[in-house]
C-alpha cells in the first residue's frame, strides 16, 4: 500500500442515538466511509443533520451506539475513557468554532496545553514545539499576547497551532470559520490548505458554507444522519487566489496607499 | 500532568480570584490561629505551673482544715477551725516520712514605715517554713523557735515590701515597721522570687513568728494551714498517709467518719494540673475540629462554584487529552493549596497573637513545634477531604457537554 492510500480512519455502519425521554433521536443512522492519510475532507449538511455528532465520534469524544470505528488501525469502541483521552492527546487535534482558548493565558501557554498532558515532554521541549506551531500559523510576533488581545482570526490561528502541536494524525475542525468574516475565513482556509498540501496533514472540516467546502479535496454531505453524497472535488479552489480576488476592504478605498 | 505544573496551575487560579480565595481561607486562618494561640497559652501556663510547683519543693505537703459537716452552709477554710497547736505538736513528735512542720496563719492589712505605707499579707509561720518552701534569705537571719515561744515582734520581709517601705534604698535590716499598729523589727530580707503562674507577687510578703500573728493580730488559736516536708519525693504518699493518721488520732475522729482536714502533696497538685490541662487539650481539639470543618465546608462550597464556572475549560482540557485523574488532581491541588495557605497564614497569626498575649498580658506562652506541624497536617487533610467531591464532580464531566456549557 503506498503512502497516499494508507487508510487512517475507517467507520462502518455507524449509528448514534440520543434518548430524549420517550423518543429516540437518530443523529447518525448508518454512516460508513474511510479517510486516507493526507486527505482534506469537508463534511457538509443542513443544521441538525448530524455533522457535529459524527465529528465528536471521529474525535474520540463520544462513542457510537453501534458500528465500528477504526482509527490508525485501532478499534476505538473497545477503549476505556482514559485510553480515549490518551488518543485525543497524542493522535488528534481539535479546532472549534468558538476557539476555546483559555482566558488570561498567553498564546504560547494555550498552545503548550496538550503537551502538558503528555509526560514525555519536558518544559523546554514543550516551549520549543509550541513556538514552532505558532510560527507555522504565522503568529511568531504574538506569542505572549492574551486571547483578549488578539483578533478572532488570530485566536483561531492560536487554536490551530494548539491542534498542531502534538503532531496529530488528523485535525478535526467543527465550523472553524463560523465566527469569522469572509476575508478572515479565507485566510484561515489558506493556512488549512497549506497544512494539508505542504505538511501532509489529514484534515476533516465540518462546514455549512459551500465556498469553504470548495477548498477541500472531498466533500461528504449528510442529511438526517445519512450520507447523501460523497464526492471528490474536481475543482479545488486555491484559498490564496480566492483571497486576492475578494473586493478590497473599505479602508483601502478611503485611505489609498500613497 | 506533573505535580509542579499542577501547583502552578492552582496558584494561578487562586491568584485570579485573590479576594475570593482569601475569604475562603479565612475560616481556616481563624481556626488555626485560635488553636495555635490557645495551645501556646495552655502549654505556657502548664509549663510554668509545673516548674513552679517543683520549684516550691516537690516534697511539700499542705494540710488545710476542712468542714466535715454534710450539707448546710459550707464554710471556707479560713473560718473552718480544726487545726491547732496540739496537731503540730503531734506531727512533730515522731515523724517517719516527713521532716519539717510549720503552721501558717495570715492576715491582710496596712504596713507602715514613717510616711510610706503598703497593704499586704503578714504570714505567721515557724522557722522551718523557709526550708519547706525553699525560700532562701537574701540578708539577715531567720527568726528562731525561741521567738515563736515568746511571740517576738520580729519579721522577715519580701522584696516588694522593701521597695515600697524603703524607697530611698536604705538597709531595712534592724528597722522598725508597723503592721496594724504593732511594731515589728525587720531581721531578714527574702530573696526575689517574682510572680507565680496566677500573677501573684510572691515577694509581697511579711513572715513573722506564728504565735505573734495569732495572738497580737488575729486573736485566734487556730491555724489556717500546716505545711510539712516529706523526706523525699518517693515518700510523699506515705507521708500523706502518716499525717492523716496522726491528725485523725489527734482530732479523736472515730473510724468511718470523714476527715476534718485535707492533706495534699505537691505531686498530687501536679497531677491535678496535668489532668486539667488534658481536659483543656481535648477542648481545644474539639474547637479546632469544628473550626476546620467550617473552614472546610467553605472550601468545598467555593470549589463547587469554581468547577461550575470552569466547566467549559474542563471540557476543553478533556478534549485535548486531559484524563479524569488530571482534572481531579487539578481541583484537588487547588483545594489543598487554599487550605494549606490558610493554615500557614493561620500559624503566622497564631504566633503573632501569642507574642501579643505575652507582651501585653504577661501570660506565659509556649508555641510548640508539634502544634504547628499538627495544624498544618490537619489543613492538608481538610483540603483533601473537602476538595475531593468537587474535584470528582469535575473529573466526571462529559467533555462534549462541558464544551457546550455556557
Ligand atoms: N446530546 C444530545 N442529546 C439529544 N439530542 C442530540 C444531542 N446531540 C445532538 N442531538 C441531536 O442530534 C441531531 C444532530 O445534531 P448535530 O449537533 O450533530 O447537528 P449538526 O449537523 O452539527 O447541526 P449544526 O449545523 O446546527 O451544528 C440533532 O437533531 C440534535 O438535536
Ligand atoms: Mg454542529
Amino acid at each position: 500500500m503506498n503512502k497516499e492510500n494508507s487508510v487512517i480512519l475507517d467507520i462502518r455502519n455507524l449509528h448514534r442515538e440520543f434518548k430524549m425521554g420517550e423518543e429516540t433521536v437518530k443523529a447518525l443512522n448508518g454512516v460508513s466511509f474511510t479517510i486516507s492519510k493526507g486527505e482534506f475532507v469537508t463534511i457538509m449538511g443542513s443544521s441538525g443533520s448530524g455533522k457535529t455528532t459524527l465529528l465528536n465520534i471521529l474525535g474520540c469524544l463520544d462513542k457510537p451506539t453501534s458500528g465500528t470505528y477504526l482509527l490508525d488501525g485501532i478499534d476505538i469502541g473497545k477503549l476505556s475513557k482514559t485510553q480515549l483521552a490518551g488518543y485525543r492527546n497524542r493522535k488528534l487535534g481539535f479546532v472549534f468554532q468558538s476557539y476555546n482558548l483559555l482566558a488570561r493565558t498567553s498564546a504560547l501557554e494555550n498552545v503548550e496545553l496538550p503537551l502538558m498532558y503528555n509526560k514525555d515532554f519536558s518544559a523546554k521541549q514543550r516551549k520549543e514545539k509550541a513556538l514552532k506551531a505558532l510560527e507555522a500559523v504565522g503568529l511568531s510576533q504574538r506569542v505572549h499576547h492574551l486571547p483578549n488581545q488578539l483578533s478572532g482570526g488570530q485566536q483561531q490561528r492560536v487554536a490551530i497551532a494548539r491542534a498542531l502541536v502534538n503532531d496529530p494524525v488528523m485535525i478535526l475542525a467543527d465550523e472553524a470559520t463560523g465566527n469569522l468574516d469572509t476575508r478572515t475565513s479565507y485566510e484561515i482556509m489558506m493556512l488549512v490548505q497549506e497544512l494539508n498540501d505542504v505538511q501532509g496533514k489529514t484534515i476533516v472540516f465540518v462546514t455549512h458554507e459551500p465556498d469553504i467546502a470548495s477548498f477541500s479535496k472531498r466533500t461528504i454531505t449528510l442529511k438526517d444522519g445519512k450520507i447523501i453524497k460523497d464526492a471528490v472535488n474536481t475543482n479545488v479552489q486555491n484559498a490564496k487566489e480566492s483571497l486576492a480576488s475578494l473586493p478590497p476592504i473599505d479602508e483601502e478605498i478611503t485611505n489609498p496607499v500613497t | 500532568m506533573r505535580i509542579v505544573n499542577l501547583i502552578q496551575l492552582a496558584l494561578r487560579a487562586i491568584k485570579r480570584n485573590k479576594m475570593r480565595a482569601f475569604l475562603t481561607m479565612l475560616g481556616i486562618i481563624i481556626g488555626v490561629a485560635a488553636v495555635i494561640a490557645m495551645v501556646a497559652i495552655g502549654q505556657g501556663s502548664k509549663q510554668s505551673i509545673q516548674s513552679q510547683l517543683s520549684g516550691m519543693g516537690s516534697n511539700m505537703i499542705v494540710i488545710r482544715p476542712n468542714s466535715n459537716i454534710q450539707g448546710g452552709a459550707r464554710l471556707d477554710n479560713t473560718t473552718v477551725q480544726t487545726l491547732t497547736e496540739p496537731d503540730v505538736a503531734a506531727l512533730e513528735k515522731d515523724p517517719q516520712y516527713f521532716t519539717a512542720v510549720s503552721p501558717q496563719v495570715s492576715s491582710r492589712g496596712q504596713v507602715i514605715n514613717g510616711p510610706n505605707n503598703w497593704t499586704t499579707n503578714i504570714q505567721g509561720v515557724s522557722p522551718d517554713f523557709l526550708k519547706i518552701r525553699s525560700w532562701p534569705l537574701q540578708e539577715g537571719v531567720n527568726f528562731t523557735q525561741q521567738d515563736v515561744k515568746t511571740s517576738a515582734k520580729v519579721c522577715l520581709v519580701g522584696q516588694t515590701i522593701v521597695s515600697n517601705l524603703f524607697p530611698d534604698g536604705s538597709d531595712p535590716i534592724g528597722k522598725m515597721i508597723r503592721f496594724k499598729n504593732i511594731p515589728f523589727k525587720i531581721i531578714g530580707v527574702l530573696s526575689k522570687k517574682g510572680e507565680n503562674t496566677f500573677g501573684q507577687d510572691q515577694d509581697d510578703v511579711i513572715l513573722a513568728p506564728v504565735t505573734t500573728v495569732q495572738k497580737r493580730i488575729l486573736a485566734t488559736i487556730y491555724y489556717q494551714t500546716i505545711f510539712a516536708s516529706a523526706l523525699d519525693e518517693k515518700s510523699t504518699d506515705k507521708a500523706v498517709d502518716e499525717i492523716t493518721n496522726v491528725l485523725r488520732a489527734s482530732h479523736k475522729l472515730p473510724p468511718g467518719t470523714d476527715d476534718d482536714f485535707t492533706v495534699r502533696s505537691q505531686a498530687e497538685l501536679i497531677n491535678t494540673f496535668t489532668a486539667t490541662s488534658q481536659i483543656l487539650t481535648i477542648l481545644l481539639a474539639v474547637i479546632a475540629g469544628i473550626s476546620l470543618i467550617v473552614g472546610g465546608i467553605g472550601i468545598m462550597n467555593i470549589m463547587y462554584v469554581s468547577v461550575t464556572e470552569r466547566t467549559k475549560e474542563i471540557g476543553l482540557r478533556m478534549s485535548i487529552g486531559a484524563r479524569g485523574i488530571d482534572i481531579l488532581m487539578q481541583f484537588l491541588v487547588e483545594a489543598i493549596l487554599i487550605s494549606v495557605t490558610g493554615g500557614l497564614i493561620g500559624v503566622a497569626f497564631g504566633i503573632a497573637a501569642t507574642k501579643l498575649v505575652t507582651i501585653f498580658l504577661h501570660w506565659p506562652t509556649l508555641v510548640t513545634q508539634a502544634s504547628v506541624i499538627l495544624s498544618f497536617m490537619v489543613c492538608f487533610i481538610t483540603g483533601v477531604f473537602f476538595g475531593y467531591y468537587p474535584a470528582l464532580k469535575a473529573s466526571k464531566l462529559d467533555p462534549i457537554e462541558a464544551l457546550r456549557y455556557e
